[in-house]
């Protein structure tokens, strides 16, 4: 391949990412926060010419940046909808109706835990305890929490998602 | 005397977001205080206070401070662990939501103890929102003289940055963090060295929790006498952040003299939801030994919870009621350490993943007789044989379904479930 033909970070994000360096003492700590803006810029998940671009910009193999990658939940390597839905159904959350919740959507939304609708418009997983038990049960759609969660609340939320 | 909260005082109150409210709000005191003091006397306070880590393992704050070498050679960091994933816990969210200038006031004084210029505030990828709320703060204290080259007059530099991981419960774990912080894999490291020797980018660093941190400034500012004197005992001091999930009416984060029972955080929070009869409680997050009913007037401190065979941990109190199946609730959180199993070492990889088979089993009624002892040989492989302590976590539960939850286990072995409705999961009507 040439080197013209290799993906690179578009503009904007090299900017945002070198803001960031003085933050640290080394260019693999930008990291994280490289991949979290390159996500977004892919439309939410990385396919392998964003992990090549990140580790262009920051000297990594891509073998290394694939490697952080696969280990955290939040990165995503395959499609996901325009929004996604992660349905908290860890103890606390299970305790006060949590799968009752996920089944509902599940069979709502047609499509089963990481698959895309056919519109493109959701993709959904069972998510672990995300910090908001006492809104239990609850999931985040996109950035946002949705608590108090009912079978019938959470058909509700994903039809008013644009 | 009616307990004032301390931790949660500001909880509401317009403006504290920003210096000049929290100011107004008394704010900013125990910082100037510090800085007007030699950094080992600041040390010395913190370790009279008997504060001790409000993250899982209760070590003393102030003697961890003082493990921090000396001398300039190396930089030094501070590192707040705001990456809240044990289950049940969601006090540090709230802290960062509703009072972020006290966090970074008590970062700032920890700082100044040990000599460190930058502090990383390294928060869980979920919590976008709080990570913002932090940035502003952050942003509005570097504009009036709290953070930067010259900290409140006193010639201090400091710097504070937010660090956003993306979603893993080790990286909660202190070597995992420092791995995930420099952009790696949230796998842990041996220990030896220790962080406070060799930490974040190779040089000293502190490691605290947020509630921790957020219990600082009120030492400085009142004295460790003051601070000594809220508690149980000299071992078990200060405020404590409860976070009660489950079975109550009102779930929520209270703030308690450490050392508040069950029954009195059950009466806080408007009584058993429904009314009905507790059967079982997990008073520390997801690792913590579940307890029978019978110790729900146990004061939930570190030592009385330790003799109990469980711990204060986060303090995470998940309450269940007379309808919930042990085992299925035991269960979900095997499959949660399995998932998080960061699959470096072979006990956790391997007895994580077991023990949630076994459970499956019984769960699918093909449990056998010999089960019970399963669950525990598998309990005593994973258990100090790692190099962190997730395996020691999944332990927790584990055993403790064993050991006092015998006639639960047996039930579904002895019966394969019959009678309990498969689907159902936890309570009986579990929606309106
Ligand atoms: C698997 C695992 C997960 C942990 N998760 C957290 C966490 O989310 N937040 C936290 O403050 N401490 C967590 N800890 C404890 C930290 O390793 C460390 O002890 C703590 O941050 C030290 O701060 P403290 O002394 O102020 O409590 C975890 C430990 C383990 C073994
Ligand atoms: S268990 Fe769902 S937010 Fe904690």
């Amino acid at each position: 391949m040439s080197e013209a033909s290799e993906p690179r970070l578009p503009e904007e994000i090299r900017e945002a990412i070198d803001a960031l360096r003085p933050r640290y003492p080394t260019e693999e700590a930008l990291l994280l926060p490289a991949l979290h803006m390159a996500q977004r810029h892919w439309d939410g998940w990385l396919p392998d010419e964003a992990i090549a671009a990140v580790a262009h910009e920051l000297n990594l193999t891509p073998a290394k940046v694939y490697g952080v990658v696969t280990f955290y939940d939040l990165y995503h390597q395959n499609p996901v909808g325009r929004h996604r839905l992660r349905v908290c159904t860890n103890l606390p959350c299970a305790l006060r109706g949590a799968e009752e919740v996920l089944d509902s959507l599940r069979s709502h939304l047609q499509v089963d835990e990481d698959e895309v609708t056919a519109d493109g418009k959701c993709s959904f997983v069972h998510f672990e305890c995300l910090g908001a038990c006492e809104q239990a049960p609850m999931m985040m759609v996109d950035d946002d929490y949705h608590a108090h969660l009912t079978p019938e609340s959470v058909r509700r939320i994903v039809e008013e998602l644009d | 005397m009616a307990f004032e909260p301390v931790l949660l005082r500001n909880v509401g109150k317009p403006g504290v977001r920003q210096v000049a409210g929290y100011r107004e709000a008394g704010g900013y005191k125990g910082l100037e205080k510090a800085l007007g003091m030699e950094p080992d006397a600041v040390i010395e306070e913190v370790k009279a206070s008997g504060l001790r880590g409000r993250g899982g393992a209760g070590f003393p704050a102030g003697l961890k401070w003082s493990f921090i070498p000396k001398g300039n050679d190396k930089p030094k960091y501070l590192v707040c662990n705001a990456d809240e994933s044990e289950p049940g816990t969601f006090k540090d969210r709230i802290l960062m939501e509703q009072d972020p200038q006290q966090l970074i006031e008590g970062c700032a004084i920890c700082c100044w103890a040990v000599s460190a210029n930058t502090c990383y505030i390294y928060i869980r990828g979920e919590y976008v929102e709080q990570a913002e709320i932090l940035e502003e703060a952050i942003r509005d204290a570097y504009a009036n003289g709290i953070l930067g080259d010259d900290v409140m007059g006193s010639g201090f530099k400091l710097d504070m940055y937010v660090h956003r991981g993306a979603g893993a419960y080790i990286c909660g774990e202190e070597t995992g963090m420092l791995e995930s912080l420099e952009g790696r894999r949230g796998q842990p490291r041996i220990k030896p060295p220790f962080p406070a020797v060799v930490g974040a980018f190779g040089c000293p660093t502190v490691i605290n929790n947020v509630e921790t941190l957020c219990n600082v400034p009120h030492i400085l500012e009142r004295g460790a006498d003051w601070y000594k004197s809220i508690g149980t005992d000299e071992r078990n001091t200060g405020p404590k952040l409860y976070c009660v999930s489950g079975h109550v009416e009102k779930p929520g984060t209270y703030e308690f003299p450490i050392g508040v029972t069950m029954n009195q955080l059950i009466d806080t929070c408007g009584g058993m939801w429904r009314g009905a009869k507790l059967k079982a409680f997990i008073p520390g997050g997801a690792s913590a030994a579940i307890l029978p009913a019978k110790h729900a007037d146990l004061p939930l401190d570190f030592d009385q919870l330790a003799k109990a065979g469980s711990m204060l941990g986060s303090a995470a109190v998940i309450v269940m009621d007379e309808n919930t199946d042990i085992v299925r609730a035991v269960h979900r959180l095997a499959k949660f350490f399995n998932h998080e199993s960061c699959g470096q070492c072979t006990p956790c990889r391997e007895g994580t993943n077991w023990s949630e088979l076994v459970l499956k089993k019984i769960l699918a009624g093909k449990g056998n007789p010999g089960d019970a002892e399963l669950i525990l040989r598998i309990c005593r492989n994973m258990g100090g044989t790692t190099l962190c302590a997730l395996a020691d976590a999944a332990v927790g539960p584990l055993r403790s379904l064993v050991q006092n939850f015998p006639e639960e286990i047996a039930a579904w072995i002895d019966n394969g479930g019959a009678g309990a409705e498969p689907r159902r999961y936890f309570a009986e009507e579990v929606l309106v």
